[in-house]
C-alpha cells in the first residue's frame, strides 16, 4: 500500500492531525476521505495510515510504514527508536514544562527538607533524564490521565507536561517554575525506506522544504 | 496439566525444530558459499577478557562476569574484535591474505524487537591483509554470493565511507568539538539536529551547505559526481571498489555518503544489506585497517556480519510479497 506519494505515511491522529493533512494537501495529496471519515483508519489511496502520534515511531521504525509525522516530545520519550528525523515542520508548538501549585514552590521544600521531589509526568524517561542532567534526586510518579490532577491532591509536588498555551495548568491552579524544551511536529522515515524509497522520500522532502 | 513456567533472560529466546529446520537450510547454504569462496570457519570462546575486547573498541559488553580469579570476563559483542585476536595470536606469521568465516552467538545491550534480540546468531567473514580496493570488493561479491545462496531476490546494499564525514569536517576546519556533536547527531540519523547544530556554527553558507546535504546524498553512482573537494578521497575509494564489482555484484549497490555504523573500529568503506520485506537492516561490514594493529599484527582488514534471525525474517517476508 503505497498511494499518491509512492510512500506510506503515519498521520497522527489529535491536536497535530488538521495541520498534518493541511500539509499533506499542500504538497499534492487529496487528504478529503482522511478529514470526512473519523472512523476508517488506513487509506490505501493516498497511502496514509493514521495513529495515536505515540504509534507513529512504531509503525514507522518497523517498515510498517515507510514516513511519518508525530511530535518531537514523542520522539524524545522513544529516543531508542531507530528512525531517522528529517525535517522540522514548524506546527505543533508546545513547551515541556516543569510546574508546581501557585505560591511558594513545594518542590523546593520537598528536595530540601526531604531530599527527593516528587514529580508525576506521563513522559517518565523525558522527566528522569531532565533531573538527572540538573543534579536534583526526584521520584517519578507515571500517570496515564490528567497529570494535572497529581499536585492539587497532593501525590506529588510538581508536574512535568506539555503545554501549548498553559491554559490548563492556569485553570488548575498551576504555575510554570522551568521550560525544559520545545516541541515541533517531526518528520520520521524508516532506515530502510530512507534507502530503498530514497527518490520518494528526497522527493517529499524537496516538496515540504519548498512549501 | 498445567505447564510450570520457568524464565529465560529478556532478548533471549527459544528455537524449536520447525524453525531450527528453516535456520539450518539458511546457515548450510551460507556455509557452503563461505567454503567455496575459500573461507575456512573458526569458533572462539563466547567468553573473552573484557579488556581484549575494549582493545577492539567494538559495542559495549552488555553482560560481565568474574572468574574464580577475579578477572573479568564479558559476552562478546561480535566476532571482529575476537578474530582479530585469534590473528594476532594464533597467525603471527602466516602470510596474508587470511580468510576466515564464522556463525557464532553474539550478545548485545539493545531493546529486544523484531530480528534483534539480545543472544543472537551471525553469520560473516573476515578478510585480513587484503587491502581497498580488492579486498572490499571482494567481501561485497561474498557477501551478495551468500545472499543469492540463501533465496533472497530484493536486497540492496547502502555502501558508504566512514572516513568521509571526518575528512569534510577536517578540511572545512571545523573545531573538534562541534565536529564531534554533528557527528553524533549523523550516528543518531537526526538530520533536524544536524542542521540546528550546523546553523550555530559560523560556516559560510556553502560550507554549512555542503556538511548538510552530503550525508543525505544516496542512490546510483551519480551521486558520486557529487563527491569532489573535501571528500575527493573516500568518493575516489568508492568508485575503485565499484569498477572492480561484477555486473551482478554492482547493481545491488546503493552509493550513501551519510552511511555511518555504530562499531567504532570502522575505518574506510562501510555498508549495510537492505530488503524492502524487513525494516531494519539485514547485516553489515567494512574495512577496519587500524584493528589488527591495536592487537599487533597490523594488517588492513575487512568484514561482514548478516544476522540469521533478520535474513530469515525478510527471507519469509519476500515469500508472502
Amino acid at each position: 500500500m503505497s498511494g499518491g506519494l509512492g510512500l506510506t505515511i503515519a498521520v497522527p491522529r489529535g491536536a497535530l492531525m488538521r495541520e498534518t493533512l493541511d500539509l499533506l494537501e499542500s504538497i499534492g495529496l487529496d487528504c478529503a476521505e482522511v478529514r470526512s471519515n473519523d472512523r476508517k483508519l488506513l487509506f490505501a489511496d493516498v497511502g496514509i495510515v493514521t495513529m495515536r502520534p505515540s504509534d507513529v515511531p512504531t509503525y514507522v521504525e518497523a517498515g510498517a510504514a515507510d514516513v511519518g509525522i508525530t511530535g518531537k516530545d514523542v520522539l524524545m520519550e522513544q529516543s531508542e527508536r531507530d528512525v531517522y528525523e528529517l525535517l522540522d515542520l514548524g506546527y505543533g508548538a508546545c513547551t515541556m514544562v516543569l510546574a508546581t501549585v501557585d505560591g511558594p514552590d513545594p518542590s523546593v521544600e520537598a528536595l530540601r527538607r526531604l531530599g527527593v521531589m516528587r514529580v508525576a509526568t506521563k513522559y517518565y524517561k523525558t522527566a528522569a533524564a531532565y533531573f538527572e542532567a540538573t543534579g536534583r534526586q526526584a521520584e517519578i510518579v507515571e500517570v496515564k490521565g490528567s497529570v494535572e490532577l497529581a499536585p492539587l491532591t497532593g501525590l506529588v509536588e510538581a508536574i512535568v507536561d506539555l503545554t501549548a498555551t498553559g491554559t490548563t495548568l492556569r485553570e488548575n491552579n498551576l504555575v510554570i517554575r522551568e521550560e525544559i524544551y520545545v516541541s515541533t511536529a517531526r518528520l520520521i522515515a524508516n532506515p530502510v525506506s530512507h534507502k530503498l524509497k530514497a527518490a520518494a522520500i528526497d522527493g517529499m522532502l524537496e516538496k515540504l522544504r519548498a512549501r | 496439566m498445567r505447564p510450570q513456567i520457568h524464565p529465560i533472560p529478556s532478548g533471549t529466546r527459544d528455537v524449536l525444530p520447525d524453525e531450527m529446520r528453516e535456520l539450518r537450510a539458511i546457515t548450510e547454504s551460507v556455509r557452503g558459499v563461505f567454503e567455496r569462496d575459500g573461507y575456512g570457519e573458526v569458533w572462539t570462546p563466547a567468553l573473552e577478557y573484557e579488556e581484549v575486547l575494549a582493545r577492539g573498541g567494538g559495542a559495549p559488553p552488555a553482560y560481565r562476569v568474574f572468574d574464580d580469579h577475579g578477572k573479568v570476563l564479558a559476552l562478546r559483542t561480535d566476532m571482529t574484535v575476537p578474530i582479530a585476536r585469534l590473528v594476532a595470536t594464533r597467525y603471527a606469521n602466516e602470510d596474508p591474505p587470511l580468510r576466515f568465516c564464522y556463525f557464532a552467538h553474539v550478545y548485545r545491550a539493545v531493546r529486544p524487537h523484531r530480528g534483534q534480540m539480545r543472544e543472537f546468531l551471525q553469520a560473516g567473514i573476515e578478510l585480513v591483509g587484503a587491502p581497498a580496493p580488492q579486498g572490499t570488493a571482494e567481501a561485497l561479491t561474498v557477501l551478495c554470493h551468500v545472499l543469492d545462496a540463501a533465496g533472497l531476490r530484493d536486497y540492496r546494499i547502502g555502501l558508504g565511507d566512514a572516513s568521509l564525514y571526518p575528512a569534510l569536517l577536517a578540511a572545512l576546519a571545523v573545531p573538534e568539538e562541534a565536529g564531534a556533536r554533528l557527528l553524533e547527531a549523523l550516528v543518531a540519523r537526526d538530520f533536524v539536529a544536524l542542521e540546528s547544530e550546523l546553523s550555530r556554527l559560523e560556516l559560510a553558507g556553502p560550507e554549512a551547505e555542503l556538511l548538510l546535504r552530503v550525508p543525505q546524498l544516496r542512490g546510483g553512482p551519480e551521486v558520486l559526481a557529487e563527491g569532489d573537494g573535501p571528500v575527493a578521497g573516500a568518493v575516489a575509494g568508492l568508485r575503485d571498489v565499484y569498477a572492480l564489482l561484477a555486473p551482478a555484484v554492482a547493481e545491488r549497490v546503493i552509493f550513501d555518503l551519510g552511511l555511518v555504523r555504530k562499531m567504532g573500529y570502522y575505518t574506510g568503506a562501510v555498508f549495510e544489506v537492505y530488503d524492502p520485506a524487513l525494516g531494519a537492516p539485514i547485516g553489515g561490514g567494512g574495512r577496519y585497517d587500524d584493528l589488527l594493529g591495536r592487537f599487533g599484527r597490523p594488517l588492513p582488514a575487512v568484514g561482514f556480519a548478516l544476522s540469521i534471525d533478520a535474513l530469515h525474517i525478510a527471507l519469509t517476508g519476500e515469500e508472502r510479497a
